[in-house]
């Protein structure tokens, strides 16, 4: 890789011996992927992947110790990946010991990433990206961030570019101020590698079809064809919302990193087929295939009939109208079956500043009222605590299901089982 | 004895007892338990791993296609590496995924530990390799399957 000057010097150790290790690092980890130089990072913010004090990282405390000894900040703001911790949502007293055991240097590192520069105390969230949240990078602009789910929707939605970074490498280009060329940075890479065909006779449960895509096309771009019938042709928040969950499927799922939608995501307007590789290969999405991919899901709890004894929404983070709509939904089915509160306690997520915007209104009030709970947690983090990973814990995010012994089920059967009603 | 020649990712040697995986490597799910509870044998806690689920890692010739999983895959690894509970080298049948790549970089860099990656080695060096056959990689990427 051809380094300019400044880039060269830093990894001469120009700047010290810290910041020549994290040049190298981007280096080596830029030949890897055949990056031919390095580019600037042009987003206002970065954002990182890891805000969870787990006890056992001490060895990323002690990189950061180093890197803050030299003065290797970030020279960018950044926001970071939700918390792990929130005394609202419902846990045990076991729960709780071992919450306090496994996330033992929370405080700790909150503190390093003070210093190294979060963009404030209410920064901890998946969908930085929303207005709300205030890191919505711009088209085009080259970003070094981490977050499977945010990483996919910039690129996809946003038309911003950026790899599929792992944890420390992303702070590591935030800090030089210098991402290595290659992979989804380059106009070639962003070219599609299949084209998915939604032929369903009804709008695609998001998730559901993000884990069809994911699992087919792996690490590949999708270039996707007849979803626009569904979601319309116009980037709001309602299908904003949609390719979220959607995206963030395709990227736990399988390791998807871009995706177009034909007539609707930036670049897919823009330059249409034009994106699709000649050689592309096709999958066509039906009905029949959605419940296959669906049906395959392992169940991974020990009693597989288990009644439920939690539920999440909103893994990745959700919008304060995604909020609303939950709580429309929820008031109305309850009302229905003659219930005031949940029959299953149930965590609705979002960002800390777009809870602050909801709380307050009377929907905020009406879900109190139902026993619904709301939280700027981790849903992810939350399941990796043992003790709560053995609870029967439904979601509708296939992230979570990924990655956690979380059921998933879709939008409507959560609403059966949270307003009691036997479930099929 | 076979010889299969890959790209080195993090130069180094090694002569260890394969371990092999013939699906993704999810790196979190795989070290989450180990890490989170001092086994310095490494188990592997992926449930939906059936070739590793239960099998000590630390000290192996990890044999894989792919890391699979959460962007927190590098950080794990450099963890692991950084805390000693490695497997002895990372051999890879495909051209190694991003955050692979990243968390055996970051330990080349900046820890004292070792772990040779090397990858691009093949389809047929996954079918060749089995659990528990010695497994001997040279500086220049041969892996040598015994």
């Amino acid at each position: 890789m051809l380094l300019n000057d400044e880039q060269q010097a830093i990894y001469d150790g120009a700047k010290g011996e810290s910041l020549a290790k994290v040049m190298k690092t981007l280096v080596m980890y830029g030949d890897t992927f055949g990056a031919t130089k390095m580019v600037p990072v042009e987003s206002e913010y970065g954002h990182l992947v890891t805000s969870f004090g787990l006890s056992v990282i001490k060895p990323v405390y002690a990189l950061m110790d180093k890197l803050l000894a030299a003065g290797a900040v970030s020279k960018q703001k950044f926001t970071v990946d939700p918390l792990p911790l929130d005394k609202n949502v419902p846990t045990n007293f076991l729960q709780d010991i071992m919450f306090k055991i496994m996330y033992g240097k929370q405080d700790f590192y909150n503190g390093q990433l003070q210093k190294l520069g979060i963009l404030d105390e209410k920064s901890y969230t998946c969908t930085c990206y929303m207005e709300e949240s205030g890191n919505a990078p711009k088209e085009g602009q080259v970003l070094s961030w981490a977050e499977s789910s945010a990483v996919v929707y910039a690129n996809s939605v946003l038309g911003a570019r950026c790899n599929r970074n792992s944890g420390i490498i992303e702070l590591f280009g935030s800090i030089v101020g210098f991402v290595p060329y290659f992979g989804l940075l380059t106009d070639e890479g962003r070219k599609a590698k299949w084209i998915i065909e939604v032929e369903t006779t009804k709008k695609p449960e998001a998730q559901v079809l993000g884990s069809a895509i994911g699992m087919k096309v792996m690490e590949d771009v999708p270039y996707i064809k007849g979803l626009s019938k569904w979601i319309g042709t116009e980037l709001n928040q309602a299908s904003k919302d949609y390719l979220k969950d959607m995206g963030a499927a395709t990227a736990s799922n399988g390791a998807v990193g871009l995706y177009h939608v034909d007539g609707l995501t930036p670049e897919a307007v823009k330059l249409g087929e034009k994106l699709i590789n000649s050689n592309a290969k096709v999958y066509k999405i039906d009905d029949a295939e959605l419940d296959r991919v669906k049906n395959g899901y392992p169940i991974i709890w020990k009693d597989k009939d288990a009644k439920p004894k939690l539920a999440f929404i909103g893994c990745p983070h959700l919008s304060v109208d995604q909020l609303n709509d939950w709580t429309d939904k929820i008031v109305s089915r309850l009302a229905k079956n003659g219930k005031e509160k949940v029959a299953v306690s149930l965590v609705l997520t979002a960002a800390p500043k777009v809870l602050d915007k909801f709380k307050g209104s009377d929907n905020a009030k009406k879900l109190e009222k139902a026993g619904v709970v709301i939280s700027y947690i981790c849903p992810l983090m939350y399941m990796n605590n043992p003790l709560c990973g053995k609870m029967p814990v439904i979601t509708n995010s296939n992230k979570l299901r990924t990655y956690t012994s979380a059921k998933y089920m879709t939008d409507e059967e959560i609403l059966s089982a949270v307003a009691g009603e036997a479930l099929a | 004895m076979k010889t299969f020649k890959g790209r080195v990712i993090v130069p180094g040697v090694a002569d260890a007892e394969a371990l092999v995986t013939h699906a993704g490597f999810n790196t979190l799910a795989s070290f989450q338990k180990a890490l989170m509870f001092g086994d310095k044998t490494s188990k592997c806690s992926d449930q939906n791993n059936k070739d590793l689920v239960g099998k000590p890692m630390a000290g192996k010739a990890l044999c894989l296609p792919q890391t699979i999983g959460s962007t927190t895959g590098g950080m794990v690894l450099f963890c692991a590496v950084e805390m000693g509970r490695q497997p002895a080298c990372l051999l890879f049948s495909k051209p190694i995924d991003s955050l692979a790549a990243a968390g055996a970089i970051i330990a080349g860099v900046w820890s004292e530990n070792k772990m040779p990656t090397v990858d691009s080695l093949g389809d047929e060096f996954l079918d060749a390799v089995k659990d528990g056959a010695r497994v001997v990689v040279a500086e220049d990427g041969t892996v040598t399957v015994h």
